[in-house]
């Protein structure tokens, strides 16, 4: 019945033409044009998010951020329309400056490490769906898609450490991939509660899932909502998680060797992974384009495809700020209370947050349960979560030092 | 490490030897500010070294001021007026307020935390407009004067003094928030950079850090200057000996800091600034040794004098060149983060360690 949603971009574009001239275009033109659209939305997002961020951080510490580039007009009407240029400025520096490749790094993993981190990048966008009908491609394994690609992150990480001959690139890179074992077990197991609950793995079934059970799956796998959004942070290596940048220990971590456009790609990643964690977490947990209140047609309308992809970005935008608000509120986490957080916290309640989510799919198939049912079903669960995390009364996580 | 690294602040240089993660061996290795500041003295007569002393300490011009400035009072046994040691402790107060908001930031944004600096900037802004009032200066004063001090402060400053106060002593629970309950902040400064009592009194620890280990030592009440024995406060102490206490005991300090502020405001005298003196005036011969608490800890200033008109020697003890011995000691065994947190709580100032 609402076959249509899973359609793709490229879809639509195909049938266009087909339609008003009558000519089949090629598969191959269809992928390139979208692979281009991908780029172009990652840079524009890249560059937004990075204004953003600037406000954000601007606006929590008293400040009022980048106010010079861009219309003096606009500048004096308020602190969050000024500066709009900014961003847009500092892409054109790093463009035209020099790149420069220190003399004693291995040459050819360290150009390669930022076009690879870019990559990744730009293939693990395939899959999420911007609105309904609306994404590259609807893969049936979108998730896992999304999880096995953008865990290739760490591995341009760890080229750039290490191609760079640098001791804090190196002690950064190393440091990263740590992170990434111990934060990528409870990223997948958190997902794999809504997976459960939805029977299935692509992206858009996910949302029509949710549609079917009559509420977000961040109600029951709520758990798992935190989790995931705790890791994801980890994940794309954010403060204050972001031990292998940590700037008053590292320098730049990874980054420290890199100048101009190499530099600039490992930044644009870093802000285009964030998007993309928070967009995951938005169509998986929270309904994705799903407009509330609103049923979801059975025949694909302009209005809805572009409410739903306005309600898609609220949600993701939402989640962003959320990062930025902790990125600028928080002291940088210990590495080692960092795995002993994934380890000993996060992973086993992940493994809770499966067992809740199995017990909740169980009751929707054998009770019919609406989404009230679920919804009640879930809380009484959590409160149950609750109540078990204050009897185990877990021990705080000691130092390395002490463990000595 | 350094002496080139976003943490050091200024040029510590930090010879590190690693296994992984973890520090094998610690060596400091200082005088990358050196300056000479004590040869330079013998070479001034005694009021023009008082702007060299602006330099040994930058974060606290005005108690590197007073300790150099009370050794020549000692010295040539001048009594300055009441209203100018007045004048004195509400300078050296608001310093200790400036140089612990900025230990305050600093700090935090060694540990990775970067809103608490900006923060305490803003307050810490205000503080040095009062300094400008005052004296024309905003970091290297040179205010505090042989005999007195260099310009007299009005009512209007007072009142400014005060009303900063009422805006400001509100916001110290703001700063605590941010970190005091924070677990990841309790996690990383709770059980860290253990310096036990002992261990601080074989290395001369003092002022916070040493408070910090749980002992109320404090010069201004042990060894009282300018007005502080007619002065009421409390001296905050810490039984934790780690990181953590360290930086309570600052915060608790700024406290008092205020209270003693207000007292002045209510008891400074009226009365001459300061005590006529000739410029090339001459200090009688003899040696004498002086100390004052500063923010970082228990400065002192060993002046010699020849009878004429310039030092014929001058030595300072500095808390900083004291406190970054220990850790060699300290630094053994912890890991990378540790190291910023330790460095950064200790409170170390690279000008004063290397002079």
């Amino acid at each position: 019945m609402f076959d249509w949603v899973q359609l793709s971009g490229g879809d639509h574009i195909l049938d266009f033409v087909t339609r008003s001239t009558g000519y089949q275009l090629p598969g191959i033109v269809i992928m390139l044009v979208m692979l281009a659209l991908i780029l172009g939305f990652i840079c524009v997002s890249s560059l937004v998010l990075i204004w953003a961020e600037r406000k954000v951080a601007a606006r929590i510490q008293n400040r009022v951020g980048p106010m010079m580039t861009g219309p003096r007009k606009w500048a004096e009407f308020s602190m969050w329309t000024g500066g709009l240029l900014q961003t847009a400025a500092d892409a054109i520096k790093l463009l035209l400056k020099e790149l420069i490749i220190p003399s004693k790094t291995d040459a050819v993993p360290f150009i390669a490490a930022p076009i690879l981190i870019v990559t990744v990048c730009v293939t693990a966008f395939v899959v999420i769906p911007f609105a309904p009908s609306f994404s590259v491609s609807d893969l049936n394994i979108g998730v896992v898609h999304v999880v096995a690609i953008s865990s290739l992150t760490v591995l341009s990480i760890v080229m750039a450490g290490w191609s760079s001959n640098s001791k804090y690139s190196l002690l950064g890179g190393l440091r990263s991939a740590a992170q990434m074992l111990s934060y990528e077990i409870p990223l997948i197991f958190a997902l794999l509660g809504p997976i459960l609950l939805a029977g299935g793995l692509s992206m858009q079934k996910m949302v029509l899932a949710q549609r079917e059970y009559g509420c977000w799956f961040a109600l029951p796998s709520l758990l798992g909502f935190l989790i995931y959004y705790v890791a994801s942070i980890a994940e794309v290596n954010r403060p204050p998680f972001d031990i292998p940048e940590a700037e008053s220990e590292l320098v730049a971590g990874y980054v420290s060797e890199y100048s101009g456009m190499m530099f600039a790609m490992f930044f644009l990643a870093e802000f285009a992974n964030m998007f993309l964690v928070c967009s995951v977490a938005a169509t998986v947990f929270l309904g994705g384009w799903m407009v509330p209140f609103m049923a979801v047609p059975d025949q694909p309308t302009a209005g809805y495809i572009v409410l739903g992809a306005l309600v898609f970005f609220a949600k993701t935008s939402f989640l962003v700020f959320i990062m930025m608000w902790i990125r600028w509120t928080f002291p940088r986490v210990r590495p080692d209370h960092l795995m002993n957080l994934g380890w000993k916290y996060l992973f086993p309640l992940s493994l809770l947050n499966l067992v809740i989510c199995a017990g909740v799919a169980v009751l929707k198939d054998v009770y019919h349960l609406n989404g009230w049912g679920i919804s009640a079903v879930s809380v009484v669960s959590l409160l149950l979560v609750v109540l078990l995390l204050q009897l185990v009364r877990i021990p705080r996580p000691t130092s390395f030092l002490e463990q000595a | 490490m350094g002496p080139q690294h976003p943490s050091t602040h200024g040029v510590l240089r930090l010879v590190l030897k690693m296994d992984g993660e973890r520090v094998v061996d610690c060596d400091p290795v200082v005088g990358y500010l050196h300056r000479s500041i004590e040869k330079m003295a013998e070479n001034r007569t005694f009021t023009q070294v008082i702007p060299v002393t602006d330099r040994l300490d930058y974060c606290t011009s005005m108690t590197s001021n007073y300790v150099y400035v009370l050794a020549v009072e000692k010295l040539a046994d001048l009594t300055p007026p009441p209203r100018a040691e007045y004048i004195r402790v509400i300078m050296t107060e608001l310093n200790r307020i400036a140089s612990h908001l900025l230990w305050y930031g600093t700090f935090c944004l060694e540990i990775g935390a970067t809103t608490p600096f900006l923060y305490s900037f803003r307050d810490r802004e205000k503080v040095l407009d009062l300094f400008e009032s005052a004296c024309g200066a905003r970091l290297l004063y040179n205010y505090i004067r042989i005999g007195g001090v260099s310009q007299d402060i009005n009512q209007a400053f007072l009142d400014r003094m005060i009303e900063f106060l009422d805006y400001w002593e509100p916001i110290i629970p703001e700063y605590e928030q941010l970190l005091d309950e924070n677990p990841i902040f309790y996690n990383r400064t709770v059980g860290v950079g253990i310096v036990p009592l002992e261990m601080c009194r074989h290395y001369g620890v003092s002022g916070p850090n040493v408070r910090a280990s749980g002992v109320a030592e404090d010069v201004r009440r042990d060894d009282p200057f300018a007005a502080y024995s007619e002065l009421e406060f409390d001296i905050p102490v810490e039984k934790e000996c780690d990181v953590f206490a360290r930086y309570r005991v600052r915060m608790r300090e700024l406290r008092e800091s205020a209270r003693i502020l207000r007292q002045c405001f209510e008891k400074i005298p009226s009365g001459p600034h300061g005590l006529p003196l000739n410029y090339r005036f001459k200090v009688p011969e003899g040696e004498t040794y002086v100390h004052i608490e500063s923010p970082r800890g228990d400065i002192g200033c060993y002046l010699a004098s020849s009878g004429g008109d310039m030092p014929w020697r001058c030595k300072f003890r500095t808390p900083s060149f004291v406190h970054i011995q220990l850790f060699k000691k300290l630094l053994e065994g912890v890991l990378i983060p540790d190291i910023m947190a330790i460095c950064a709580s200790f409170d170390i100032v690279l000008p004063e360690t290397d002079r």
